[in-house]
């Protein structure tokens, strides 16, 4: 079983695909990774060899953030967005969209579950 | 789309020559009134107080160094939400 980045990769998918359940490796980079290492893509992760496991750790480690490191450094952005107060950290702050989106409806995956307001009115049918 | 790195980043000409005489001493310091959101703050922004006006009043804003970059406008908020009429805290 091959483990990079503190990861399990999938058995039984194609190399390029399964260097994407690593945070932060998507198909383009994942592919980028295997033709330096000379890795065929369809090769699938189980079948790697101690030499191409290491070639593959080696080329993300120099040159790639990914995981841990990767999530903290998303977080500090965040953060110096929201300790300067400007527009998207107050968004953030909020938790509203960040990029002008409409909030009068829709944008449920930053609002969270609809909260219902007691007594608001509905619209009159005609 | 992103603003053309040839031309570089856009600050209002008036505003930027006040900056410039304060960032080379031939201007005193103090709170620089200003209507101009739309501009970049740029490295020689930094230390200096503006009023940014925000549609009804001016806001101060203390700019710091992380701040370069961003437009003036966006430390300067024109909405202001309260809540809704009737909605508890």
């Amino acid at each position: 079983m091959a483990r990079i980045a503190g990861i399990d990769l999938p058995k039984n998918k194609r190399g390029e695909i399964a260097l994407t359940y690593i945070y932060g490796i998507g198909r383009s980079t994942s592919q980028y990774i295997l033709d330096k290492a000379g890795v065929h893509y369809d090769k699938k992760a189980v079948e790697w060899n101690d030499e191409e496991q290491t070639a593959i750790r080696n080329i993300i480690n120099a040159e790639f953030k990914v995981e841990g490191q990767l999530r903290s450094e998303v977080q500090m952005n965040i953060k110096r967005l929201m300790d300067i107060a400007c527009y998207r950290g107050v968004r953030h702050r909020k938790g509203l969209p960040l990029r002008g989106q409409r909030t009068r409806t829709n944008s449920r995956t930053r609002k969270g579950k609809r909260k219902t307001v007691a007594g608001k009115k509905k619209a009159p049918k005609k | 789309m992103a603003r053309s790195i040839k031309k570089g980043p856009y600050v209002d000409a008036k505003l930027g020559r006040k900056v410039l005489a304060i960032a080379e001493g031939k201007a005193k310091k103090g709170v620089l009134k200003t209507w101009s959101r739309r501009s970049t703050i740029t490295p020689e922004f930094v230390g200096q107080t503006f009023a940014v006006h925000n549609g009804n009043k001016f806001i101060p804003v203390y700019v710091t160094e992380y701040m370069v970059g961003h437009k003036l406008g966006e430390f300067s908020p024109t909405r202001n939400f309260r809540g809704h009429s009737g909605s508890k805290q």
